[in-house]
């Protein structure tokens, strides 16, 4: 099913959507999108085909659902969101997967600041996100689960991620590809070389995003990552006097 | 070694009346915090006052009287400068270095406002009323209100045709405050929920998640999105009756909350849905949140997700510009705006920003009130003043001042025994309120503390329609931001014409 966002405001836009998949669609291909917000909140299934670029908050607490992106997106994608799959075939803004408990967020270009910031896993949850070009400051900010990696794909000589890294980060899991320098090290943050079960896990990932965007998987290798993990699961426990 | 043992006096001293105390051992088991210890080569009961919080927990439960808890004798040297609490803390943090660590509300000795106003009551000129004997309405709808209300007439009946937003249906104007299952215990959730239930108010979740065994009680709770989104789904927003966005906390504006891992057990690691043993770190900020707009977009967010079927409460803390922000916030889309003072409480705070931070809810609650009245949009969000309720003629002045209703927290847990010993920080709680150990918790029974809360609420509605009685006014609305029935005593006039009133014998 397809729907036109043209002149339609958000609000009525993701009742046709919900209304679609209520109705028994699989799938729904909305043309023209334009800064509609919240598009996919809640959802627990389906797939959604974005053309355009969607507004703020794409994919806010979905829980199961699948939204392809052909275009750029805003701020705040997957924010609080449970399950599912988001694919954006571009870049996305500020904040990408805030505090994401599970699905994947696949990015083909960089993210903005922010990313990833507050990831937990819980159980069965267990939040990914892969960036294909690079990402900005407080990458991974308080994080506390799941696997965040930056690919640093067709950038030159840039660095993957921005400063701050891992600050206040207390779970989960890094990686970069290329180096990193240690003044963008947020002071919780430890740097080690992947091991065999790392790439592992992250070999798995990396598969599935290079489906997702048509790459190579082999023209990734080990040795171009570094892992970065919080030092303690509890970086304030010695901040307080009782 | 302990620099502390030497510097810093104990600051209270048990005393044990040996003719009285019969070495049960009560003190022993009830002290969580190992004050008490049994010598039983001696058979006798010694005290070490050191780590005496001053709970009463032991002096309560001794079955002969037998236990007297004082401040300790050795004051330090009188200064009205450097005060006996100045001095410890910095012994305190010579000693062990960090941030000075408190619980539950600032307890400074600074003006308390209600205090300084006075309600009004009819005399000769217009009848008081009996409430005993007449109907006398505290029904009370928060939510967003229409701009107007239209009708249409079938069949010679007029019928609304304005589609009204959601609202919650208080049967009392108190509602209790958020508190979250982590910094309160099991027992004492079920308490809160259970007696919102009863009386037909609502509880609050705090940012800790929804125990599973509490959604039976989901039509009475509202439940809170912080910025560490912990316990935050789908489900989550749309069992509860309506969803609150914290934004901030009257006793710690401006900073997050570390609720630390050994607190994090299986129930509360399922409840906020993080690993066992983690810290719980909210971030100062929701970083989607950095202005108005942002904080528009989150509660379109959540109202995307609960598809606009419940209020969306902001809560903020009493700050200097509190009425702008109001504003905003209102603007943005709350449905209810919760103020919450300078004096409310905590299950942990930085001592320096607890007591320091913020401003009386009295000046921010009129404040807040006259400025939505004045552009006109007082209707668009209902206003709940929280932090430092402690009666219900507070109850009574802050609806004349503006209030739709007040949440309690402090007030509740004093209700089910909290001692104020201020130290729920630590999780050694013996009253089994602001702990998760087992042991203490089980000394909490549920149902008690329901029916504690229950009759709380329930003569604090007897009083409040005497005092309504009093004044001749049959329905709380007819008190609401009527602040001719306050008058101000004591007051600057600056003060007075804050908080809109006149001064007594005006």
């Amino acid at each position: 099913m397809t729907i036109n966002a043209t002149g339609v405001y958000y609000r009525q836009l993701n009742e046709q959507i919900r209304a679609a998949f209520n109705n028994g669609a699989d799938e729904v291909v909305v043309e023209n999108v334009c800064g509609h917000r919240y598009l996919g909140t809640s959802l627990r299934s389906g797939r959604i085909v974005i053309n355009g670029v969607p507004g703020n908050d794409l994919g806010a607490f979905m829980d199961g659902a699948e939204i392809i992106v052909r275009g750029n997106a805003q701020d705040g994608v997957g924010n609080t969101m449970n399950a599912g799959k988001i694919v954006i075939h571009g870049h996305a803004g500020d904040i990408l997967g805030y505090a994401q408990r599970g699905g994947k967020i696949f990015v083909q270009d960089s993210v903005g600041y922010r990313a990833g910031i507050h990831m937990k896993a819980y159980h069965d949850h267990f939040p990914v996100v892969v960036v294909g070009g690079t990402a900005q400051d407080y990458l991974g900010e308080y994080m506390a689960g799941g696997i965040l990696a930056v690919l640093n794909l067709n950038s030159g000589d840039q660095l993957a991620a921005g400063d701050y890294i891992g600050t206040g980060m207390h779970g989960g899991v890094i990686y970069l590809r290329g180096t990193v320098e240690a003044y963008q090290l947020g002071q919780e943050v430890g740097l080690e070389c992947l091991e065999e079960s790392d790439w592992q896990s992250l070999g798995s990932i990396l598969g599935e995003y290079c489906t997702e965007f048509d790459r190579d998987p082999a023209q990734f290798c080990q040795g171009d990552f570094v892992k970065l993990t919080p030092r303690s699961t509890r970086p304030y426990g010695r901040l307080y006097v009782y | 070694m302990q620099l502390r043992k030497w510097l810093v006096e104990p600051e209270f001293r048990i005393e044990r009346d040996p003719e009285k105390c019969i070495q049960c051992g009560v003190c022993v088991r009830q002290c969580a915090n190992d004050v008490h210890e049994y010598d039983e080569e001696e058979e006798v009961v010694y005290s070490d006052s050191t780590n005496c919080v001053s709970c009463h927990r032991c002096a309560t439960l001794c079955p002969t009287d037998a236990i007297s808890i004082r401040p300790f004798p050795l004051e330090f040297r009188p200064n009205a400068v450097w005060t006996a609490s100045t001095l410890r803390n910095l012994y305190k943090q010579a000693d062990i270095g960090g941030v000075l660590l408190t619980g539950m509300g600032n307890d400074q000795d600074q003006p308390m406002y209600w205090d300084r106003m006075l309600l009004n009551a009819s005399q000769v000129t217009n009848p008081s009323i009996d409430p005993l004997r007449e109907p006398m309405e505290l029904l009370t709808y928060i939510g967003r209100k229409p701009d107007s209300v239209q009708f249409e007439r079938i069949a010679g009946q007029p019928r609304m045709t304005t589609q009204l937003e959601p609202q919650l249906q208080l049967q009392v104007p108190v509602m209790f405050a958020a508190m979250s299952y982590g910094s309160i215990s099991y027992n004492a959730s079920v308490a809160l929920a259970q007696a919102a239930q009863q009386v037909g108010t609502f509880a609050n979740t705090g940012e800790g998640g929804l125990h599973k065994d509490l959604r039976e009680y989901a039509d009475h709770m509202i439940v809170q999105v912080a910025s560490g989104r912990f316990g935050v789904d789908s489900d989550y927003l749309n069992t509860g009756a309506a969803v609150e966005i914290k934004i901030g906390q009257g006793a710690k504006p401006g900073i997050g909350g570390h609720l630390p891992g050994e607190k994090v057990d299986a129930a509360i690691s399922a409840t906020r849905m993080i690993p066992e043993g983690t810290d719980a770190l909210s971030p100062a900020p929701h970083h989607d949140i950095y202005s108005i707009e942002d904080l528009r977009q989150l509660i379109y967010a959540i109202k995307e997700a609960v598809c606009y079927s419940k209020p969306i409460l902001v809560k903020i803390a009493a700050v200097h510009n509190v009425s702008a922000i109001a504003s905003g916030c209102v603007r943005a889309g709350a449905d209810v705006l919760v103020i919450d003072g300078y004096r409310g409480g905590t299950g942990a705070a930085p001592t320096m920003v607890r007591n320091n931070v913020g401003i009386p809810i009295e000046f921010a609650l009129a404040a807040v009130d006259s400025r939505l009245r004045e552009e006109g949009i007082r209707h668009q969000a209902s206003l709940i003043a929280s932090g430092g309720i402690r009666c219900s003629a507070d109850v009574a002045k802050a609806i004349a001042l503006g209030a739709d209703a007040v949440n309690i927290g402090t007030a509740a847990l004093v209700a089910m025994g909290c001692h104020l010993c201020q130290k729920c920080y630590t999780g050694k709680c013996n009253w089994g309120i602001a702990t998760q150990d087992p042991y203490l918790t089980k000394r909490l029974n549920p149902n008690i503390a329901t029916r504690r809360l229950v009759s709380l609420l329930e003569s604090w509605a007897l009083e409040i329609k005497e005092l309504m009685g009093g004044m001749g006014i049959n329905a709380v609305e007819s008190l609401r931001g009527n602040r001719e029935h306050l008058r101000g005593l004591g007051l600057t006039n600056r003060e007075l014409q804050i908080l809109g009133i006149k001064a007594a014998g005006e």
